[in-house]
């Protein structure tokens, strides 16, 4: 019970210390420092309201200087030294020979699909969840249940997943339930429905949508409306790489609706799944998904819950039907908190570790930027290089970093 | 789905059904986990959970009773008993085929007897009572191998729960990760909300130069990512001889959570009415009575919600306490990182890893559901604006 003990006492300790130091200190300022009488007290309440808000942050201030912070100049620091040498400044040493490593641009570029794929895959299912549940009867337990992988650690995840895809030997019964729908496909025509037919219109759709998200960004250029539609000079390089970025995207997806037609499946081959390289990835995105999806739609329901309803009735009186209220109604108007959220889940899997951690450790070519940074801080033991993929981590999450505190200041005028 | 005028949509099936599909989708691998949670090692290898509901068909190893137990009849020794009650498997099961060697498992049918020689003679009936006859006396400790092919009806067992929480097993137990989570949890949940509380009561209701600029700078630490804090802080309580411990995790937690805490709270403690507060001032409340006495408990939801989030994500954390906690004893390891290393030790072991994680889930999934109300409000006043 030794560190029960140490615990109970730490809480005693910590919150005491805390309590005892506001109290005192507000004591101390109201009746010694600056006491309200005498002659001066006047310029003593006053002086003495001065101080007070720095009592009250204080502890806060130095927490978070502390601790997030000074790390952020630490880091900074670190990457730019050699730690066996004693620490002295190598420049960008440590920079150039991770990028030197092609498990960091495996990490990289696995991020990138994480980036991509995450996100969206769980806000959308988010939307589709909340809009599905909002005026059924029984919707707010199907929506706490949906929710409820929130709670489960990312390892017990990953535990949970790692029956789901579990393999056995050929001859013997499947325990891991992925291996045993795909026994149950042999090749036929529900096959050929299932695992061709389906995901190539999917692939379809994605591609016909970036197409024409490809086609609204470039259409203020290709018509001149950029200059005189209110936009300014800088949207020109954003919407160039949002293009280009869309363009990439419909390759891949074109690609992909020609391999997953031609590809020759092994049918009734138990498949090991983390280690079919490149999809393996997508296993492992599928953890994070389950777990995000249900804090997308907790907080999208809010807001079609927040959608006036005179508008919905006036598009129904209008003649539209279910789907373009949907689209054209309630996803414009909550389009703020899509934004919100996608960013939020994409904060989280910038900082996916754990899920990779338990689940292959990077092998098989899963690796991702935290844990290849754990990777070399703790086992290569080289804060160099592992400061320096901290940075990067860094400097991939400031944009958010940015536009949020942007909005945050915006609000508060 | 706009079922606003009274009219009932044709779609209201389709939407049913979906939800229940999604749902389904949702809870089955997490099911699965806790169905196998209460299987046995042999159950969980040879079938799918979702088979445990049924009958089914299983190779099993048995053992007669030994050879303690026997009796001489007619100058013959004689073992008799039931190979089902004796080892634990379910009463009810029916044995199809047999043998006594695991070469050949289904040499023989229900009711044969087998020959082995100098060991004697055995019959096994369907049920599983069986019969082993010797000419000279069972010598040895242990009984004899009975290789049977059997269905046997659905079983489930604590006995998993058992080894992970009584065992004392150094590997497989998670009674002392168990405690040491707790350790870890409760001071790193209270200590920042206490910190927070008066740092957002500042940032919402006192005024002096540069409030936006901290706030500005409480959403900025929002998304630093911990990763960057990992060597410095490392380095920085090795250097200050805090080394790795709980102070050094309940620090790192303090710190890691105080933005969030403090914007939760500010956001929070702005909305609540300005009358109350300015009518305290004038009746001569200094700034710490109003806060101790009526702004705290105004916002206890929001205290709540912070509390449930601190409370699960140091409950699931696996990174803060690898870094800062788990020394190279181990003596100090939490449930993550104790399930992590199961996996690589006991990867197939699916009854342990699965009560394991059960285990460490439990917790969670409790005051998940307990506090949803207060969960989903933290969300959304941190997120939607």
């Amino acid at each position: 019970m030794h560190p029960a003990l140490q615990g109970l006492i730490t809480i005693i300790v910590g919150v005491g210390g805390c309590i005892g130091y506001f109290y005192v200190s507000n004591i101390f300022l109201d009746k010694v420092l600056f006491p309200a009488k005498g002659p001066h007290a006047g310029r003593n309440i006053n002086r003495a309201n001065l101080v007070r808000p720095w009592l009250f942050l204080f502890p806060a201030i130095f927490a978070l200087g502390l601790y997030l912070a000074y790390p952020v100049v630490a880091t900074l620091w670190l990457s730019l030294t050699d730690r066996s040498a004693g620490g002295v400044f190598v420049g960008l040493a440590n920079y150039s020979q991770m990028i030197s490593e092609p498990k960091f641009w495996e990490a990289i570029r696995n991020n990138m699909l994480w980036l991509i794929v995450v996100p969206a895959a769980s806000t959308a299912f988010g939307l589709l969840a909340a809009q599905l549940t909002d005026r059924i009867a029984w919707g707010n337990i199907a929506k706490s249940l949906i929710f409820m992988p929130m709670a489960i650690s990312f390892v017990g995840a990953s535990v949970i997943f790692k029956l789901v895809y579990d393999t056995r030997p050929a001859n013997q019964d499947q325990i891991g339930v992925l291996n045993a729908v795909w026994l149950a496909f042999d090749g036929g025509a529900p096959s050929f429905i299932f695992l061709r037919l389906v995901p190539a219109l999917i692939l379809l759709a994605f591609a016909a949508f970036m197409a024409y998200g490809i086609y609204l960004a470039l259409r203020p250029l290709i018509w001149g409306e950029a200059s005189h539609g209110g936009g300014s000079w800088w949207t020109v390089p954003l919407r160039g790489v949002v293009a280009l970025g869309g363009a990439w995207l419909l390759w891949l997806s074109l690609k992909s609706i020609f391999s997953v037609l031609t590809v020759t499946l092994p049918y009734g081959e138990p498949q090991t799944w983390l280690t079919i390289t490149f999809w393996n990835s997508f296993f492992l995105m599928v953890v994070l998904i389950w777990i995000q999806t249900g804090f997308a739609m907790v907080i999208l329901s809010a807001a079609l819950r927040g959608i006036p309803e005179e508008t919905i009735e006036a598009a129904i009186i209008d003649g539209a039907n279910p789907f373009d209220i949907f689209f054209k109604i309630k996803v414009p108007q909550i389009m703020s908190t899509i934004v919100v959220v996608w960013t939020t889940i994409t904060l989280v899997v910038l900082k996916v570790f754990d899920i990779v951690y338990a689940m292959t450790n990077g092998q098989w070519e899963t690796q991702v930027l935290a844990n290849y940074m754990f990777d070399k801080l703790f086992r290569a033991n080289d804060w160099g290089v592992g400061s320096a993929s901290a940075i990067v981590i860094m400097l991939l999450v400031s944009p958010i970093l940015i536009w949020n505190v942007y909005n945050a200041r915006k609000e508060m005028r | 789905m706009s079922s606003i005028a009274g009219s009932k949509s044709g779609l209201s099936w389709a939407v049913h059904i979906s939800v229940i599909a999604l749902v389904l989708l949702w809870l089955f691998p997490t099911v699965g986990l806790f169905v196998s949670s209460f299987r046995t090692a042999d159950q969980i290898s040879s079938s799918g959970w979702w088979d445990s509901m049924f009958k089914q068909e299983q190779n099993l190893v048995l053992r007669t009773a030994a050879p303690s137990t026997q009796k001489q009849e007619d100058g013959l020794y004689v073992i008799q008993g039931n190979i089902f009650t004796e080892n634990d498997v379910s009463t009810d099961g029916v044995i199809s085929r047999w043998g006594t060697s695991s070469r050949a498992i289904s040499d023989y049918a229900p009711g044969d007897t087998a020959d082995m020689g100098k060991d004697g003679r055995i019959t096994l009936q369907a049920n599983g009572d069986y019969r082993l006859v010797n000419d000279a006396e069972f010598t040895g400790s242990r009984g004899e191998r009975i290789f049977a092919t059997a269905k046997t009806p659905p079983v489930f067992t604590l006995n998993n729960y058992r080894t992970v929480l009584f065992s004392g097993s150094t590997t497989d137990s998670m009674a002392k990760a168990f405690f040491n989570t707790l350790t870890v949890t409760i001071p790193a949940t209270v200590i920042p909300i206490l910190i927070a509380a008066f740092a957002a009561y500042a940032l919402a209701w006192m005024r002096f130069p540069g409030r936006a600029l901290l706030i500005a700078l409480v959403v900025a630490l929002l998304v630093v990512p911990l990763q960057l804090a990992l060597i410095p802080l490392l380095r920085l309580h090795l250097a200050i001889g805090i080394g790795k411990g709980y102070l050094g995790v309940w620090l790192a937690h303090t710190g890691f959570g105080l933005p969030l805490a403090i914007y939760l709270l500010r956001n929070y403690m702005v909305g609540l009415p300005r009358d109350i507060i300015e009518n305290a001032k004038v009746d001569g409340a200094t700034d710490f009575q109003i806060f101790t006495k009526i702004v705290l408990p105004l916002s206890f939801p929001a205290l709540a919600s912070f509390a449930i989030f601190q409370f699960l994500w140091t409950w699931n954390d696996l990174l803060v306490a690898k870094v800062f906690l788990i020394d190279a004893t181990g003596e100090t390891t939490v449930m993550t990182n104790q399930i992590v290393e199961l996996l690589g030790t006991r990867g197939g072991n699916w009854e342990i890893l699965a009560t394991a994680a059960f285990v460490s889930i439990a917790v969670p999934l409790v005051v998940f559901f307990a506090m949803q109300r207060y969960l989903v409000r933290g969300l959304l006043a941190g997120s939607v604006k």
